[in-house]
């Protein structure tokens, strides 16, 4: 479940030799000038019981762990709204250009999105009674440009966490039925002091 | 509520906190009627777990009557008499159904910091740093246990607080440490290292497992004594250890050893000063011991806790004489029923290992005795009442 995330550059994409499936192949951002990310979760659940929570988009709110405002208007489209440094919220809407049931879906923002990006979750069985490999791939051009990245990166608030943090989320609340949490729990001071400040 | 709150190295207060609450449908609360310190909770106090905060509640070893069911618990009610393991488990991921409960995949929130550390993330502990999912502890009042339908073990037998609170840890602890050393019954010698809590309960579970004969090193006297009580040859830690192996062996090692001293095993002022000097986060003194002692195709155990990065590891000797590790948090929720079952049918008394008796609102008192060892202190138990 390693973080895999850089800014590509076309000439020194990773090469795969013929036959191999590559998970990076399917994503693509306008001029292919994003930043990649690709995490992968094991799930022990039937790949079509992962895969109708995550076609319903609106269900994503509750394993993102970012606030977020997802809308779909209808099956295949969706807006988004993500709420970004400084106060701002970034926008955009989003199209689902592949829908394998229980297999793939792929989406990619439609024009004129604040934030370009495309990207897929794969639901592929896992070896044994292992469950299924949940995969998801995303590139984006990020607000800011990649210095804004860098610095989301430094902050641990990167597309690459986020993804990951929902990805663990999206686990725990198929496998256990809920996402484990202490927020809210006794704690004494000075936690307690900040606790009652907010 | 009253609750140990850890403040800082060597710093620990009873201070008054909330009361927990119900936070997810899987959660029960626990009014606390017997709670303890453990060996491990040395480290938290001394400062060498990493990812503490000043004010989070210590404890992992207690009991109590359920006070409140969340939703999703459909197998205890209010007023159930339960005890409740150190770690966390959803039962449902691929290690829980595996009974590798204490890596739970689903149980730890701060799954960041763990991967960080480790590689991939170990399941929740109460009481036992953000890096284990910052849950509050059971040194306290009253507690709030998640996944309570996976976790506590109801208690209905009118056996007392005494004899059944150490399923909370150092039992199953002890005994899936010597478990772990594939004992043969009537000729497997397990050597044990640290007659603290659970190096006690190691050494009477290889007993119960048929072990030949159980060697326990301690530099304590009246820890030796009680080692020797259930039947153990015992040797100072400050004698030649390998050479009083041998002699007890004749020359083989034992065949199996276990470490249950951990991190700050004292003996070694290499360690003690790189320790301090934040060169090492370990002092594996015991470890490297074990490693060296073991006879050629043995197994250590390795119950004790480590933190970080261990120093100057035989990993040669270990190799070479193709010993078999094994370690790791206790699968608590496999061991809790069967060892039930033994002190039900009077197998075993886990009260031998009680010295001391503290109210809850001592606690702070209690921590620097059992620390160092004052008083012959070897297990304190804390009344939450009090």
């Amino acid at each position: 479940m390693a973080t895999a995330e850089r800014i590509s550059r076309p000439e020194t994409l990773a090469r795969t030799r013929p036959g191999t499936r590559n998970p990076r192949a399917k994503i693509a951002v306008p001029g292919n000038s994003g930043i990649k990310v690709v995490q992968a979760v094991t799930i022990r659940k039937p790949a079509p019981e992962l895969y109708s929570f995550w076609r319903d988009l609106p269900n994503l709110m509750q394993v993102i762990n970012h606030p977020v405002t997802i809308s779909a208007p209808n099956r295949d489209e969706s807006h988004w709204s993500v709420s970004a440094p400084a106060g701002k919220r970034v926008e955009w809407d989003a199209l689902i250009i592949n829908d394998r049931p229980n297999q793939l879906i792929a989406w990619r923002s439609r024009d004129g999105a604040e934030v370009q990006n495309a990207g897929s979750v794969r639901f592929e069985p896992a070896p044994g009674d292992e469950g299924t490999e949940v995969t998801v791939a995303l590139e984006y051009n990020p607000p800011g440009g990649k210095l804004g990245a860098m610095i989301a990166k430094l902050t641990r608030d990167s597309a690459g966490s986020q993804v990951y943090d929902a990805l663990r989320r999206f686990k725990a609340l198929m496998e256990a039925g809920e996402i484990p949490t202490t927020e809210g729990q006794p704690v004494g001071g000075p936690q307690r002091l900040r606790k009652g400040k907010k | 509520m009253k609750a140990l709150v850890w403040m800082g190295k060597k710093q620990v207060e009873v201070q008054r906190v909330d009361d927990p609450k119900i936070l997810r449908p899987r959660d029960c609360i626990v009014r606390i009627t017997s709670t303890a310190i453990c060996g491990s909770d040395i480290h938290l106090f001394n400062g060498y777990i990493p990812t503490m905060e000043k004010g989070d509640i210590l404890g992992h070893e207690f009991m109590g009557e359920v006070v409140e069911v969340g939703p999703m618990v459909r197998n205890l009610k209010v007023g159930d008499r339960v005890v409740v393991p150190f770690t966390i488990s959803c039962g449902k991921c691929t290690h829980c159904v595996r009974q590798q409960y204490s890596v739970c995949d689903n149980t730890n929130p701060n799954w960041h910091i763990a991967e960080a550390m480790m590689g991939f993330p170990p399941a929740g502990i109460f009481g036992y740093s953000h890096m284990t999912g910052g849950y509050a502890g059971g040194q306290a009042q009253y507690a709030r246990v998640p996944h309570a339908d996976v976790g506590p073990i109801k208690i209905e037998n009118d056996l007392p607080d005494d004899k059944v609170l150490f399923l909370s840890d150092i039992f199953p602890t002890g005994y899936m440490a010597a478990e772990a050393c594939d004992i043969v019954p009537g000729r497997t010698v397990v050597a044990v290292w640290g007659c603290g809590p659970v190096g006690q309960f190691a050494i009477r579970s290889a007993f119960l497992l048929g072990a030949a004969k159980v060697i326990a090193i301690d530099s304590l006297p009246e820890r030796r004594a009680m080692a020797e009580a259930a039947g153990a040859t015992t040797i100072h830690s400050g004698s030649d250890v390998m050479e009083e192996l041998k002699a007890m062996t004749g020359g083989r090692g034992p065949d199996a050893s276990i470490d249950a001293v951990g991190m700050e095993a004292h003996g070694s002022a290499y360690d003690q000063v790189k320790q301090t000097l934040k060169l090492e986060t370990d002092r594996p003194f015991a470890l490297r011991q074990a490693i060296l002692c073991t006879r050629k195709a043995g197994v250590v155990s390795v119950p004790g806790v480590y933190g970080g990065f261990l120093d100057k590891m035989p990993f040669g000797a270990a190799m070479n004489k193709g010993l078999t590790f094994r370690t790791g948090q206790t699968h608590m929720q496999k061991y809790m029923k069967p060892l039930l079952t033994l002190i039900e049918n009077g197998k075993i008394d886990p009260s031998f290992v009680v010295t001391h008796r503290v109210p809850l609102s001592k606690a702070h008192k209690a921590y620097p005795m059992f620390v160092e060892k004052q008083d012959k202190c070897i297990k304190v138990v804390l009344d939450p009442a009090a």
